[in-house]
């Protein structure tokens, strides 16, 4: 009886969130029927004409698609390899400060970048490389001619995946670190009596002892393979670099909301979603077989 | 213990001291710029004066934003957006937390709603069907639109659930034998013993609600609405990234006022400077939960 009253309560206690995760969660999944359709926002989801797959077929015959798709895995794949190695090398080299208070002022410092939005970072960095920015000023103390790093298509990849990690490489060193933390000190000592210098437990005790954790990052990594930052890219590209920076998601954004073409754009983004979806299932599947990870 | 260090030891260490201390230059360099230039004068920084120290220190950019009415409007859509987002979300997070911090044997139906969860926040339905959805329930243009679609953060509800599952279970056994409910339970027993997760949580939301932007612009209509984000993207770096693909790009750049737009960049990350150090007390905890697990 007692029982009873219990998860009478618990299900009260449940149900503002799961009312609120109906209307915003779940309502809009059944959106995506959009996709199916000719949308027209004036006759609502009910009333629009249902198309099959034309929005998909027109999806595959459009050369944007191409391009988009190849821009999104490239850039993405490339800043997920950059934000695996970068804070792998920094917690490594952190790892071998014995100054705490350096090293506390060195984690506060890069772990700060993390927490500031897209618009405040593109704000300072489009200053930054603009055409009298300050890195063009430093480029002519060198005797080079100023460079249009924001137009060109050579340049602003490589921006963009360097400024993603100069913004999370910080707090990504974190799970390292706490990796770090947690291997045997008495490896080192054991290694030291025995005449290892400090390249060398670098390579047979600290390496080994963080691979798990270097394996489980890369595995997670995977759902992220077509995730490429709308918020920087959006806040940073511009016309003229679209041919190489162009992703998914700004794309929906544009054809969507700013060309108002619902269908094409809930198609696009329908793929992106179950493709994601599918990735990280495979993802998470081999990280719980082999790494033993479990989110709950 | 008294050692003798080798040379390759010591020069080893030079460098890395060296190499930290240059990242972490680097990391900070670009933010003290900007607030560098938004003390200078204009005509200092279009000349390209600023690099260290503000060149002819002077206030007049902060005394143009405290007279500019609408980045005055949007600061305190912002403000209002964190508030009413973070304690929404505090307590729904530990009203849900609670009961799926429970065996399934305990809570028959738990598994089913944590699946759930989990799909709901894996599944993406896509920009579109979000804002055809929040635009049929007539709420584009209302503060609600900004707070109640991120009411519900599964992943920081996963690490509540965590977390309370990591806490004793004699703890709540005992305030059941003095016949206690699970609303007691949850606010006198769970609520005082989850001060760094909630803490966490709590911070995690604040700095989410301060950071958005995007739906800031695509849900108002109208820019007296928008959050002060919002207006900075529209303001600041829209503005930056169009100019780059106009004919005149070098004479408009020079014309932008980079001062101005440096004081409002400044204050608009101003907020989340000042919760930073209780952030850091308070994330490194949270990450490695959510990440590593035995």
């Amino acid at each position: 009886m007692k029982n009873r009253t219990f998860i009478l309560n618990y299900y009260l206690m449940l149900i503002p969130g799961l009312v609120l995760l109906i209307l915003f969660s779940v309502v809009p999944m059944l959106g995506v029927a959009i996709a199916f359709q000719d949308f027209n926002s004036g006759l609502g989801l009910w009333r629009s004409e249902w198309v099959g797959l034309d929005n998909f077929n027109y999806m595959f015959q459009l050369s944007d698609s191409r391009v988009i798709f190849i821009n999104t895995i490239s850039l993405a794949v490339m800043k997920i390899i950059a934000n695996l190695i970068v804070p792998l090398v920094f917690a490594l080299l952190l790892n071998e400060v014995r100054k705490k208070a350096f090293k506390r002022f060195v984690q506060t410092v890069v772990y700060l970048p993390h927490f500031l939005s897209w618009v405040i970072l593109a704000g300072i960095l489009t200053d930054m490389f603009s055409y009298h920015g300050l890195v063009n000023q430093l480029f002519g103390a060198f005797g080079f001619e100023p460079v249009l790093f924001l137009a060109s298509n050579t340049w602003f990849p490589a921006i963009l995946v360097s400024s993603d990690v100069w913004k999370e490489f910080g707090f990504n060193t974190i799970i390292y670190l706490a990796a770090l933390t947690g291997i045997n000190s008495s490896l080192y000592e054991a290694a030291a009596i025995d005449g290892a210098g400090r390249g060398e437990q670098l390579w047979h005790i600290t390496l080994p002892g963080i691979r798990p954790t270097i394996v489980l990052l890369a595995t997670l990594s995977l759902g992220n393979v077509l995730n490429a930052g709308f918020d920087q890219i959006y806040n940073m590209y511009n016309p003229l670099v679209y041919s190489s920076s162009d992703i998914i998601d700004t794309y929906v954004y544009r054809v969507g909301l700013l060309d108002v073409q619902y269908g094409l754009a809930t198609a696009v983004g329908l793929l992106k979603s179950i493709v994601s979806l599918i990735l990280i299932g495979i993802s998470y599947t081999l990280a719980s077989k082999f790494a033993n990870y479990r989110i709950f | 213990m008294v050692r003798t260090r080798s040379f390759g030891s010591i020069s080893a260490d030079v460098c890395i001291y060296f190499l930290l201390g240059l990242v972490t230059l680097s990391t900070l360099y670009p933010l003290w710029y900007t607030v560098a230039v938004s003390f200078s004068d204009s005509s200092a920084v279009a000349g390209g004066f600023v690099t260290w120290w503000p060149v002819d220190f002077n206030l007049a950019a902060y005394h143009e934003i405290v007279s500019d009415h609408k980045f005055y409007k949007a600061f305190l859509v912002s403000i209002e957006r964190v508030l009413l987002g973070t304690t929404i979300s505090f307590v729904i997070t530990l009203l849900m937390a609670y009961p799926l911090s429970k065996e399934n044997s305990l809570f028959p139906g738990r598994n089913i709603i944590m699946w759930f969860l989990v799909v709901i926040m894996l599944f993406n339905s896509g920009l579109i069907p979000w804002y055809m959805t929040i635009k049929s329930y007539g709420m584009l243009d209302s503060i609600w639109a900004l707070v109640l679609p991120y009411a519900v953060p599964v992943f920081n509800i996963i690490l509540v659930i965590n977390y309370f599952r990591g806490l004793p279970k004699e703890l709540e056994e005992a305030g059941l034998v003095d016949g206690a409910g699970p609303w007691y339970l949850l606010l006198n027993i769970y609520l005082p013993l989850s001060v760094p997760v909630m803490a966490t949580v709590t911070l995690f939301s604040i700095v989410f609600h301060w950071n958005a932007f995007f739906d800031g612009l695509i849900l108002m209509n109208r820019p007296e609405h928008y959050p002060l984000q919002s207006y900075v993207q529209q303001l600041v770096v829209n503005i930056n990234t169009t100019d780059i693909s106009s004919e005149g790009l070098k004479s408009l750049s020079l014309l932008s006022n980079k001062t101005l737009n440096a004081a409002k960049i400044v204050v608009t990350m101003l907020p989340v400077l000042v919760i930073y150090p209780f952030l850091q007390r308070y994330f490194v905890h949270g990450i490695t939960l959510g990440a590593v697990k035995e």
